[in-house]
């Protein structure tokens, strides 16, 4: 069986020193990836033109260009973001075949700097979902139980990384999909600020909720590719203008005088499973150990964040996914007798029913006489949320949470009970609805499975957040465990 | 005023104008905005609502969309929002239309409207004027697309203004003056090209009616898509009386959307209103609001041209022209301009008479605008100095403008090779009235006799015989003396 790759940095130092190169690493990705299909991580691989990358990137090698720390490093990218001449599907029957003539602007980053994407991940249809579960093309699996999910919506990014298939995957964030499934699968994911990276050509579930980021096994390994997909896009209205810090420089390993706040309202024992918080409880005791002092602030709107974002992100999504409606693109009824009848049978027949559930709850929240009662006073809600974190961050720097009240749930266990989904993603929307960065970081084990540290900042800053992870790190190596090795 | 529209109801109108925005791309995406491409080859992921596709706001749409509000007295709001309005249809990619909805980029502004030719005005007064895109086009023609529909996206995204006036009007006539003052004004800014027959001007109308003195407003109808002035005056009519029948045998006007009938001249209800679609608009999550900060909006105030009203006004006290020619000249900027230019080496009024007369007729004959005129400006007053200084007359010159219009050319060089120089060298004139007194010898006895009208015919025998050229008061001063009158 193909050994699993290391960390970014050691395929880095490896190339560097010219003791592996680019196309062995992408041969060694591509039969880890075969070795792990069990793991239903990946949706589509792209190994001819992964290996003529990487031929292209060794040659750039030996004539001394090297693009960037990701030049010749095999990745993995959700399977929501478009690449000119390749099929992008959102793990959706109604984008099925759907080829995209244009590239978005992360993925032309990316192959700017010399990454080179094996292939497209698993996630639950159009991102809506926590488990992974929701995929035309069946449900990914966690590399640390086989029975269970690896998380959602960006399950197949943090498998792959998990199971050492790639050092570093692309994942979207719109409420949690990428901090929570880091959390179940043991890796890092980074939702970077609102804004701060951009979506064009990102397939949109909520627009103003949506956001890119990466996993690795480090908060240094996500730092480099942060800093490879970061920064202002005039294609983008909502990217921020600001030139994005470079995180790789800012990590010192000090956390002397952090003040860390702990929300009280988070760390209220019913909701949270107790191996969980026994975890988190000491990654924070940790961290202060090391210098940082611990402080208890208050969001005291945080009851409300779950119903606030699943108004405001089932409203945009209702609107955003009206596009696909078979005239165009992707999949379109066949016997249809009417227009009414050719909408309605290709997005009965297109959408899975979380897509459907979500598509009916957004149209009904922007319904003529309920706009007012629910999307409006959810955006006066969300606005509340925002102004909880302002006031936390002037008496702290960082804030601190569980990422998920529990660990990785088995496949099936909640596919019939939507709201018990949704009630799970209580501690990630919020970065969501303020804006703020947030990562998750393996800290610790609950009854033999990953738990998640959650560090939020103050919007932009991502460069102090990942500097207090590094420097997590480098007191407690949780993230270097590796899930067992099958059979 | 104009006669009151029925002699039982007063007739209340609000019009909507879609106005398409003069922009070389569209209003949120790189294609071009253009006419006549085959279908689908003005378009780009963006307006094909692509997957994954961002909307950028086109800052040329908005300059322009400053341009009229400003000429058109509006407050502009520092802060202004793009919706969706969602609703499903083949010919709108995205599955909404990008507008304003709550917010929109300007409120509040008037329109001076001339009913009659008497300059009489009238203050419309405009509600809002906001920004949004068109959507594309669906193509049922059998001949083009069988039994399927096709879809044209070439139209979708080209930016539009929408300008919503109160429900100020009280006729067709009136209606239809506001369209072409507000068309006139959007021409005069360079906001929009404002051409009805390329779709890129439409109207929809509301309409009430109400006994007279009655204070509060009928029920009012909405007319959809007048694509011509004449049948917007057309439509309002046939709704005035398919409302007025109603009125009279005491029923009562249902709110309802109506289409206009060229053919049959009726109006047929399309939905009513309690089939109305619910639209589900909500802000655009994928655009930040439009900010305009007053220097902003200062910068494009400082690029308007002088506007028809002030420029109407300068005419008059400063050039002197009658009310009237300075009306018409000022009705297009283009128009003005070619005035002003000519007008420079000119007596004003001299040169005003002669582009009414003579240059605006002989573009109208071909359906033509100034804009499409081959003379310049300069060389109308070339023409106007000859005709001045006697070199030519004016019924020979006012005969060459027709072919200068249309092919240009210099009018100096043309009086030449044609020969058209006044005749006022004495000998060839005098030849000419001798022989006319001889060939009508019983004319000039009935001069001799006092019927003075005689001398015009003989006036006019002789300018024929000088093919027009004759110099009109040498002509007159010849013939007293071969009258033996002596100088007169």
């Amino acid at each position: 069986m193909a050994a699993p790759l290391g960390t970014l940095r050691e395929c880095r130092e490896a190339l560097a020193a010219g003791a592996t190169s680019s196309s062995a690493l992408v041969e060694q990705s591509l039969a880890r990836a075969e070795a792990c299909a069990h793991l239903r991580a990946f949706v589509r691989l792209r190994a001819d033109a992964a290996r003529a990358e990487a031929r292209e990137s060794d040659r750039r090698r030996a004539r001394g260009e090297v693009r960037s720390p990701l030049d010749g490093i095999p990745i993995a990218v959700k399977d929501i973001l478009v690449r000119a001449g390749e099929e992008t599907t959102c793990a959706s029957k109604i984008l099925e075949g759907f080829v995209s003539p244009y590239t978005s602007t992360v993925m032309e980053r990316l192959e700017a700097a010399g990454a080179i994407s094996i292939g497209a991940t698993n996630m639950d249809e159009f991102a809506m979902g926590s488990s992974t579960e929701h995929s035309v093309y069946g449900p990914s699996r966690n590399p640390w139980d086989l029975a269970r999910t690896p998380g959602g919506s960006s399950g197949g990014s943090a498998a792959a990384v998990a199971a050492g298939i790639v050092p570093a995957a692309i994942g979207t964030d719109t409420g949690g999909s990428i901090r929570q499934p880091a959390s179940f699968c043991g890796v890092v994911g980074l939702k970077p600020t609102y804004g701060r990276v951009s979506r064009y050509g990102l397939v949109a579930f909520a627009s103003s909720l949506d956001q890119i980021g990466c996993f690795a096994r480090s908060a240094e390994d996500v730092a480099v590719v942060q800093d490879v997909i970061a920064g202002h896009d005039p294609r983008d209205s909502t990217s921020i203008p600001e030139p994005a810090p470079r995180c790789s420089n800012a990590l010192d390993g000090d956390v002397a005088g952090l003040v860390i706040g702990l929300p009280r309202e988070y760390y209220e024992p019913a909701g949270i499973e107790p191996g969980v918080l026994a975890a988190v409880r000491e990654a924070t005791a940790a961290l202060e150990r090391a210098g940082a002092k611990l402080r208890e602030v208050s969001l005291p709107h945080s009851e409300h964040a779950v119903a606030t974002y699943y108004l405001i992100a089932t409203a945009e999504a209702s609107s955003n996914l009206a596009r696909y409606d078979g005239v165009r693109y992707g999949h379109r009824a066949q016997g249809a007798h009417s227009l009414s009848e050719m909408y309605r049978k290709t997005r009965s027949e297109g959408f899975g029913p979380e897509v459907k559930r979500r598509i009916v709850l957004g149209t009904y929240v922007l319904s003529a006489g309920y706009y007012d009662a629910y999307y409006r006073k959810a955006q006066q809600v969300r606005t509340l949320i925002r102004r909880d974190f302002e006031a936390a961050f002037r008496g702290c720097d960082l804030i601190a949470t569980p990422t998920m009240p529990e660990t990785a749930f088995r496949i099936g266990e909640r596919t019939e009970d939507p709201l018990r989904m949704y009630l799970s993603d209580v501690y990630t929307v919020s970065a969501n609805l303020a804006g703020l960065p947030g990562v998750s970081l393996p800290c610790g084990f609950a009854s033999g499975l990953p738990v998640g540290l959650q560090l939020l900042a103050s919007p932009l800053d991502e460069a102090r957040l990942l500097r207090a992870a590094d420097a997590y790190q480098r007191l407690a190596a949780h993230h270097l465990a590796r899930p067992p090795e099958r059979g | 005023m104009s006669a009151p529209p029925h002699p039982d109801y007063e007739v209340v109108i609000g019009l909507e104008v879609h106005a398409q925005l003069r922009t070389r791309s569209k209003l949120f995406s790189p294609a071009p905005v253009t006419y006549g491409l085959p279908p689908n080859h003005a378009v780009h992921p963006i307006c094909l609502a692509l997957p994954g596709v961002l909307p950028v706001l086109n800052g040329g749409a908005v300059e322009l969309a400053i341009r009229v509000a400003l000429a058109s007295h509006c407050e502009i709001q520092s802060r202004s929002v793009f919706a969706r309005k969602n609703y499903f249809y083949p010919d709108l990619p995205k599955g909404y239309q990008i507008s304003q909805y709550e917010e929109p980029i300007a409120t509040g502004g008037w329109l001076d409207v001339r009913v009659d030719g008497n300059g009489a005005r009238r203050r419309v007064r405009l509600t809002r004027i906001h920004m949004e895109e068109d959507a594309g086009k669906s193509i049922h023609d059998a001949a083009i697309a069988g039994g399927a529909t096709h879809v044209d996206l070439n139209r979708a995204g080209v930016p539009l203004l929408e300008i919503v006036s109160e429900p100020d009007l009280r006729s067709p006539v009136e209606a239809a003056a506001y369209l072409r003052a507000l068309r006139s004004l959007l021409r005069y800014v360079d906001a929009s090209d404002a051409d009805l027959e390329r779709g890129n001007f439409r109207c929809d109308a509301n309409i009430s009616l109400r006994r007279h003195g009655e204070s509060r407003l009928g029920t009012r109808t909405e007319l959809k898509n007048l694509n011509s002035f004449r049948f917007v005056e057309a439509a309002l009519e046939a709704e005035i009386r398919r409302q007025a029948r109603i009125l009279d045998d005491g029923g009562r006007v249902v709110q309802a959307t109506l289409h206009f009938d060229p053919q049959s001249g009726r109006t047929r209800v399309l939905r009513l209103k309690e089939n109305a679609d619910d639209y589900r608009y909500f802000p655009d999550p994928d655009l930040v609001p439009l900010v305009l900060s007053d220097a902003q909006i200062e910068r494009v105030r400082s690029t308007l041209p002088e506007l028809a009203d002030a420029r109407c006004e300068r005419f008059v006290l400063e050039h002197g022209l009658a009310e009237e020619d300075a009306r018409l000249l000022c009705e297009s900027r283009a128009l003005a301009d070619f005035y002003e230019a000519a007008r420079t080496r000119h007596g004003d009024a001299d040169v005003a008479k002669w582009i009414r007369r003579d240059v605006l007729h002989a573009l109208a004959e071909h359906g033509l605008e100034i804009e499409a005129s081959r003379l310049a400006p300069e060389a109308l007053a070339d023409l106007v100095d000859a005709v001045r200084s006697g070199r030519v007359t004016a019924q020979s010159a006012r005969a060459l403008v027709p072919e200068l219009v249309l092919s240009g050319g210099d009018p100096l060089r043309l009086v030449r090779e044609r020969g058209l120089e006044a005749v006022s060298d004495t000998s060839a004139l005098e030849a000419a009235v001798d022989a006319v007194l001889r060939e009508h010898a019983s004319h000039v006895e009935r001069l001799r006799a006092g019927e003075v009208k005689v001398r015009n015919f003989l006036i006019g025998q002789v300018m024929k015989r000088t093919g027009g050229k004759a110099d009109p008061a040498a002509l007159r001063r010849v013939l007293a003396q071969r009258l033996g009158e002596g100088a007169s």
